[in-house]
């Protein structure tokens, strides 16, 4: 395929499109379909049958529109009506509320105008909601592959790269070290292959942004790892995703699959010298794996353990030769930092955390789901604005970012920009992306307990300080946790946070410590109630004596 | 007799076998689809059996240490033949601040079982999943491949029983 023809397919795909008046669109991404979101697709397409409007209104299954906990969702063309907690039942409800405008019954209609989604500043998530993730038609529509067009016929190798890096775009998975940095090392390193890898090991708990891109618009990271090979001058690509993630699988499978029919993908692409091939490879359940050289082992098919860097892998990576990792988010972005150029790009957050994150929000708040903010927003704006606040007016504790990796952030810190830089400063993370809301009923050592038990049986056993120290500062919490814990033990946790911060091999364990650090920090009143009083202030902890085990 | 043959006979004439060749063949017996096929013996079988750990070393030209390494390793990969039917609680950070705990003791109290148990009549297993990515429908398990959301201990009882009742096909676990 070449750029015309790729024309071509968008202009007839936008002709089909146009042909319909209306437009249903039905959200089946992973959650909403556990709400049995297929069920409402077949509804809705049997009524629109039923009424003979086949021609006039199109019913279509979309990626996710963000708000997870309100499923299944249904939104009209332009997302001016929407709907939620639908089932099959309200299929007849709901085409007369799209095609005949009446009004939706009540407790089915969902305030198109909620802050969740007027506070949302869409990149990467823009065609999530809006496309079918199973057609690629429908992508190329939506302006899909043009980028990596533009890169083939306009851009040279080092002006894609120059791009990347003047958008000030850091990775997205976490560390969030600065792409470009990374391309261009990537590209100066020499090897008889190069390799792309696209990390899609989302295992922080608590995180699904990675998924609901992959699941609602898998070409757009497909096209992102394309035009980072042709940057770097890779020719063969993997992304290594979670066997937890059937249907992001699946979805991506299928995008291989059409990419490839299309000439998208594969040899000669968009009729020029440029070649690129990408596998899907499952990850099998280890956290630890995330960490870009435990993932290189493991997709070379064996046990995920990190080793020493350098070498990096930039210039030693996938069966020793130069691999280029990046996050799905990361790869997402690539696409329209292209088209619009870099410097659109750093239009947005702050000064040095430029463009916009991807946050999952659950826990202890009213909107749950999926949002992409600008860089720089604040704390409160996310907990309170787009996610509505605490629900049953309890009291607001902490937001736990990064996951396992991450910290709490307390209520004092509520005003604070969400940027890799300020959050740093109060000893948590962005991470990637994942954020937990608290309130009064969770217990922060308790927390800590369960971040730790989550380190210590993902520590993958390679270096002393993390499988030792992790095993051990479980065992001081657990005591702590049951009313066993002592002031003494308290000064060994501390002791022991801060050496397998500073002794442990990979990522993983020198970010192990972050929960206990930040707990010990700012809720070290709890930390004393346990030990002094034998009591639980969030009324967590002592309950649990008759079930606690320790195990492992 | 070649010691390493290049296409070893599989260990039983079960046609199950096929669907692991076609995996293996799909990958041209590389070393580095061992993760890949170990998941396909585990979809097929239900679980790793030392038989196929062996028949996989061999197919593949790898060490059988390294082969028990990885499936090992990996907390997708099970040894364990599952229940007939599984209940997996997923355990991740949002579902544990909604209460996945308590959707644990739910099934201990329907039927005795703590996380990686079987019942003695080999209905039901329960698992714990470190995160499904569901969070926004916390907290969540997943009965039989299907996610559910926004549990409550009631309603995971409420399943357990359907389980307990005779169902009339069987879900097939290999010996």
């Amino acid at each position: 395929m070449n750029y015309e023809e790729l024309g071509n397919v968008a202009v007839k795909a936008r002709e089909v499109e146009g042909k319909y008046e209306h437009t249903i669109k039905v959200c089946i991404a992973a959650g909403c379909l556990s709400s049995h979101a297929d069920e409402v697709r077949v509804g809705i397409e049997k009524e629109v049958k039923n009424r003979g409007l086949e021609q006039s209104c199109k019913v279509k299954g979309v990626g996710c529109m963000g708000l997870c906990a309100a499923g299944p969702l249904v939104a009209d063309k332009n997302n001016e009506k929407m709907f939620q907690g639908v089932t099959a039942a309200d299929a007849a409800a709901i085409v007369d509320a799209v095609v005949d405008s009446k009004p939706a019954p009540e407790a089915i209609k969902l305030d198109s105008n909620l802050d969740f989604f007027k506070g949302q500043q869409k990149i990467v998530l823009e065609n999530c909601g809006e496309i079918d993730p199973e057609k690629i038609e429908d992508y190329i529509a939506h302006s899909g592959y043009e980028a990596l067009f533009k890169c083939l016929t306009e851009m040279k190798p080092a002006q894609v790269i120059e791009q990347v890096t003047k958008s000030g775009i850091r990775g997205r998975g976490g560390a969030g070290f600065p792409t470009g940095l990374k391309w261009t090392a990537v590209s100066k390193a020499t090897g008889a292959h190069k390799y792309v890898i696209c990390n899609a090991d989302e295992g922080d708990p608590g995180a699904f942004m990675d998924r609901s891109v992959l699941e609602s618009d898998p070409h757009r990271v497909l096209e992102g790892m394309a035009i980072a090979a042709y940057a770097v001058g890779a020719d063969r690509g993997f992304i290594y995703c979670r066997a937890e993630y059937p249907l992001a699988v699946k979805r991506l499978r299928i995008a291989i699959k059409q990419a490839e029919q299309h000439g998208l993908l594969g040899q000669n692409i968009g009729d020029t010298k440029f070649d690129f091939k990408v596998e899907v490879r499952l990850g099998a359940g280890a956290f630890v794996c995330g960490e870009e050289t435990a993932l290189i082992a493991s997709v070379e098919g064996g046990r995920g353990t990190p080793r020493p860097r350098p070498p990096f892998p930039a210039n030693s990576g996938l069966w020793g030769e130069p691999t280029l990792i990046n996050n799905v988010e990361t790869l997402a972005n690539i696409a329209p930092i292209v088209l619009k150029g870099g410097d659109w790009y750093a239009s947005f957050g702050t000064e040095k955390s430029k463009g916009t994150k991807v946050f999952a929000l659950a826990g202890r708040v009213k909107n749950t789901g999926l949002i992409e903010v600008p860089m720089g927003i604040s704390l409160r704006d996310i907990v309170y604005k787009l996610g509505g606040g605490i629900p049953e007016g309890r009291q607001f504790k902490a937001v736990q970012t990064g996951g396992p990796s991450g910290g709490c952030v307390p209520a004092q810190f509520l005003d604070i920009s969400v940027d890799y830089d300020s959050l740093a400063s109060v000893g948590a993370i962005i991470g990637s992306g994942g954020m937990i809301v608290m309130d009064e009923t969770s217990c922060m050592v308790d927390v800590a307990q369960f971040f730790m038990d989550f380190c210590m049986s993902e520590s993958c056993g390679k270096c002393v300080p993390c499988r030792v120290g992790t095993k051990q500062m479980l065992g001081i919490l657990r005591r702590i946790v049951n009313g066993e814990g002592t002031e003494e033990e308290l000064n060994k946790l501390t002791e022991l946070a801060q050496m397998v911060k500073t002794t442990s091999l990979c990522g993983l364990g020198q970010t192990t410590p972050n929960p206990i650090l930040t707990t010990l920090r700012y809720f070290m009143d709890e930390y004393k109630a346990h030990i002094d009083k034998k009591e639980c202030p969030a009324g967590v902890c002592m309950k649990k004596l008759e079930t606690a085990e320790v195990g492992a | 007799m070649q010691l390493f043959p290049n296409k070893p006979a599989p260990p039983s004439d079960d046609k199950r076998w096929k669907i692991v060749d076609g995996t293996m063949n799909r990958h041209g017996r590389e070393q580095y689809a061992l993760i890949e096929i170990l998941h396909t013996v585990q979809e097929t079988f239900g679980f790793l059996t030392d038989e196929a750990l062996r028949y996989v070393a061999v197919s593949l030209r790898v060490p059988f240490s390294k082969v028990y390494g990885v499936a090992t390793f990996y907390h997708f990969f099970t040894m364990k033949p599952p229940g007939e039917h599984t209940c997996v609680v997923c355990t991740g950070t949002a579902c544990y601040v909604k209460g996945a705990a308590k959707l644990i003791d739910a099934v201990k109290e329907e039927v005795g079982i703590a996380p990686s148990e079987t019942t003695k009549d080999g209905k039901v297993s329960l698992l714990t999943a470190r995160c499904i990515g569901a969070c926004g429908l916390a907290p969540a398990a997943v009965f039989d491949g299907d996610v559910a959301g926004k549990q409550t201990g009631e309603k995971v009882k409420g399943r357990l029983r359907e389980y307990s009742q005779p169902i009339a096909v069987a879900a097939g676990v290999g010996a």
